[in-house]
């Protein structure tokens, strides 16, 4: 026997990037997320070729959680032509041979950047959140040792009364992205800066949700089937952006979440923010047979 | 009594016995402890010895050693203490200070007012100040304010220190009137006066507090 | 000459509060010294004492801010049993948002100076669960309305407004609740006189209407005079005399405090 049967052939990096260790710790972690669901857990942020704040931490759940059959899709602002998703989409595919796709409908696992597909995800999906800042108290509390008291003790007192105090000053809740949820009824989460619009598409959702923060290096989770409440009074109902009556400009879409683009006459055009449904639309306008998803809101409706 | 390192007795080995509805006069020349005795009988002095035995409606009680709560209670329900002096309150209009010992006993806001304004009115107090607040009031009136507050509630054992100095006539006439009608009700009174000529008729016994001349009962006994 | 009294004889109601043998040192200081206190329904007791005699320190104590050494507190509630000093951290919290309000010296540590007077309130009532706008609304204003707080300014943080304002603030929170015990720590420390004398007035008036226990630490005679029936002195962290207010000023037993009320009268 040579020692060359016993060890593996030369490799110039390890398989999915991340070195073995790295990712079984990643794997371990997200299972404890997902056993508290919308518990803050801890991870040793790798360092990966890209700086911090562009996605690091969606990066490594996906490194880890990818192999040779998993179809990737990547999407940055619901758009998965724009530069950063195009660059984490090759590089996904490059360390690990993973197919990719702009279809959610044929993705396995979706890295996302501030959105969530408006087509339904199903229990074999896994939607991955690249998280900015994972603590919604650090608006009211500073100091992260005492924001981890809170979340055990569950006094969220003050994340209510920062609802309570947009509501005295504007006259309704001001908080537009990262609207904080009640997770599972106990732990408060910050579904990352997804608009309202999204937030009710975590509820007693079918896929899983794997929420990493690369710079913060915690990451959390929402598993299929539980509960996400977004912090609302009882008499002050939630209410998500009023883009349920506009349509795209460009693909006739109508009822789902848009971009608004600014005219020169001073108007504004409306373009729908999940491109790929925009395409899919135009592709069927031209007579292309089509598949289309199940979506979460119709008419403009969250449907129940 | 005490100051600072100095002890100084006011009254040794007094002794006396009090039965309801009598009356008992405290004579005596100035420093003879006159009103010092009235604060310890109402525990605001602490006696240095003796018993002070009172008979309340819950049982018989040494004031001297008593709860302090205990005190506090018998003090709103069964011992009254009249001084000429008011202890005002900013911003507490005359006929609620007055309605106030009725309040603390349970009666209902209206009434009890209803009864502080004949009470007020019965010790020459103007109508048009009831409603106003009596720290802006000249001295005679918030004395007047003072009775009626103190004696609006009747009570067990009343402790009477200089009521009637300084009274104009008619309010003088109308706080005998209203002593006399607590004796007869039963309350026992225990009274220092300048002028006892004004209580003349309501004396039942006098003890003389001055040092070398002490005309004392036997027992050391308040009952009531 | 010290005088002991015979335990109570006509008051049947349980105490309130009973506090025994409270000490705490930190380090080679020695804070409190076997503390004692009872204090029944209703009841105002007074603390005095001057700076660093501890009265501050068994405040916090009784506001389970401060966990002591030796020594039990006891709170008769329907629930909550036992030695207080013994509950954990989060029961600790729950029991003070709840049943005990209290009003610091210093606004800053009780008021979230940047958020709304009213939101300062609700604040507590958020941490108990209440869960409805409007009831927020109008609880936060009725409790702002009994501290006597001009309801017009009751949106606006407290760090526009005067220190005299500010109490009142803190005084509403801590009533919101209806707490069973509400401690004052200086409540006027620091005000000038004549605002002094309007919070000392309102916390009178909502004694006298709402019966609220109250323990008030103070080093202002003055201020205890007004509000307590009773008074503890306390001195290098132990009780020195305990009585009736009236006669703790009028005949103090203990030479300290007959040097504190001369010194002050």
């Amino acid at each position: 026997m040579s020692l060359k049967a016993l060890t593996r052939d030369w490799e110039p990096m390890s398989y999915g990037f991340l070195d073995a260790s790295a990712k079984r710790e990643i794997r371990r972690k997200t299972l404890k997320a997902i056993a508290v669901p919308g518990c803050q857990m801890p991870y040793a942020s790798r360092e990966v070729p890209m700086a911090r704040g562009w996605g690091t931490g969606g990066l490594q759940v996906s490194c880890t959680l990818l192999n040779p059959q998993t179809t990737v899709k990547v999407i940055d602002q619901g758009a998965d032509d724009s530069v950063n998703a195009a660059s984490i989409r090759r590089f996904l595919a490059r360390v690990s041979g993973a197919p990719t796709t702009t279809d959610t409908l044929q993705a396995d696992l979706i890295q996302s950047r501030h959105r969530i597909p408006e087509e339904k995800l199903r229990e074999d999906q896994v939607l991955v959140l690249q998280v900015p800042n994972p603590e919604p108290l650090r608006p009211v509390q500073p100091n992260m040792s005492i924001a981890r008291q809170m979340h055990a003790d569950a006094d969220y007192g003050r994340m209510w009364l920062q609802l309570y105090e947009q509501i005295v000053r504007s006259g309704r809740v001001m908080q537009g992205a990262s609207y904080p949820s009640l997770v599972h009824g106990r732990f408060v989460m910050t579904p990352s800066p997804i608009p309202r619009w999204d937030v009710p598409k975590l509820h007693m959702a079918k896929h899983l949700t794997i929420l990493s923060a690369g710079r913060e290096k915690r990451l959390h989770a929402v598993p299929p089937f539980t509960r996400v409440e977004p912090l609302v009074f009882d008499d002050v109902p939630y209410r998500v952006e009023e883009h349920g009556h506009l349509t795209c400009y460009r693909s006739g879409a109508r009822g789902y979440f848009m971009n608004e683009i600014p005219q020169e006459d001073g108007s504004s055009a409306f373009e729908i923010s999940d491109s790929d449904y925009g395409v899919k639309t135009i592709r069927k306008g031209d007579g292309e047979a089509v598949d289309f998803g199940d979506t979460w809101y119709r008419n403009g409706e969250m449907a129940e | 009594m005490h100051h600072l390192d100095r002890k100084m007795g006011a009254f040794e080995d007094i002794s006396l016995t009090l039965n309801a509805g009598q009356f008992l006069l405290l004579k005596g020349r100035n420093g003879a402890g006159k009103s010092t005795l009235l604060r310890t009988l109402y525990r605001s002095y602490l006696a240095g010895s003796g018993q002070i035995l009172f008979h309340s409606s819950h049982g018989v009680i040494d004031l001297a050693r008593a709860a302090d709560v205990d005190v506090t209670l018998l003090r709103q329900t069964e011992i009254g203490f009249v001084t000429q002096f008011l202890t005002a309150r900013p911003r507490v209009s005359a006929e609620a200070l007055v309605a106030e010992p009725l309040r603390r006993a349970g009666r209902p806001f209206a009434e009890a007012i209803e009864e502080a304004r004949h009470w007020l009115e019965t010790f020459g107090v103007k109508p048009d100040l009831w409603a106003a607040y009596p720290t802006t009031f000249s001295g005679g009136e918030q004395q007047k304010v003072n009775l009626a507050r103190a004696l609006i509630l009747p009570q067990r054992l009343l402790l009477l220190d200089e009521p009637t100095a300084s009274l104009d006539v008619n309010a003088r006439a109308a706080l005998v009137k209203r002593l006399a009608d607590l004796k007869s009700g039963g309350t026992a009174m225990i009274g220092v006066f300048h002028h006892p000529g004004d209580v003349a008729d309501l004396i039942d016994t006098e003890i003389d507090l001055t040092p070398d001349n002490q005309a004392q009962e036997d027992r050391e006994d308040v009952a009531v | 000459m010290t005088v002991t009294l015979d335990a109570p004889q006509l008051v049947k109601t349980r105490p309130l509060l009973v506090a025994r043998n409270v000490s705490k040192s930190y380090g080679s200081v020695q804070a409190l010294i076997e503390v004692s206190a009872t204090v029944y329904p209703g009841e105002v007791l007074g603390i005095v004492g001057e700076s660093g005699s501890g009265k501050s320190t068994f405040l916090r104590c009784l506001n389970l801010e401060e966990i002591p050494d030796t020594g039990s507190y006891t709170l008769d509630l329907t629930d909550v049993e036992g030695n207080l000093f013994d509950l954990d951290r989060y029961a600790r919290r729950m029991l003070c948002a709840t049943r005990i309000g209290i009003v610091y010296q210093n606004p800053h540590v009780g008021l979230l100076m940047k958020h709304s007077s009213s939101g300062n309130v609700a604040e507590r009532l958020l941490v108990a669960g209440e869960r409805r706008f409007a009831v927020l609304r109008e609880k936060a204003r009725d409790a702002l309305d009994a501290s006597e707080f001009p309801l017009d300014r009751m949106d606006a943080p407290p760090i526009e407004l005067s220190g005299g304002m500010q109490q009142r603030v803190q005084l509403a929170k801590a009533i919101a609740l209806e707490p069973a015990l509400l401690l004052l720590d200086e409540p006027t420390t620091g005000l000038d006189v004549s605002v002094q004398a309007l919070v000392l007035d309102t916390l009178k008036r909502l004694q006298q209407e709402r019966r609220i226990t109250m323990v008030i630490v103070s080093h202002d005679l003055g201020v205890i005079r007004t509000l307590a029936d009773r008074v503890m002195v306390m001195r290098r962290g132990q009780v020195v005399e305990a009585g009736l207010a009236d006669q703790i000023f009028q005949d103090p037993q203990h030479a300290y405090t007959q040097q504190l009320v001369h010194a002050k009268l």
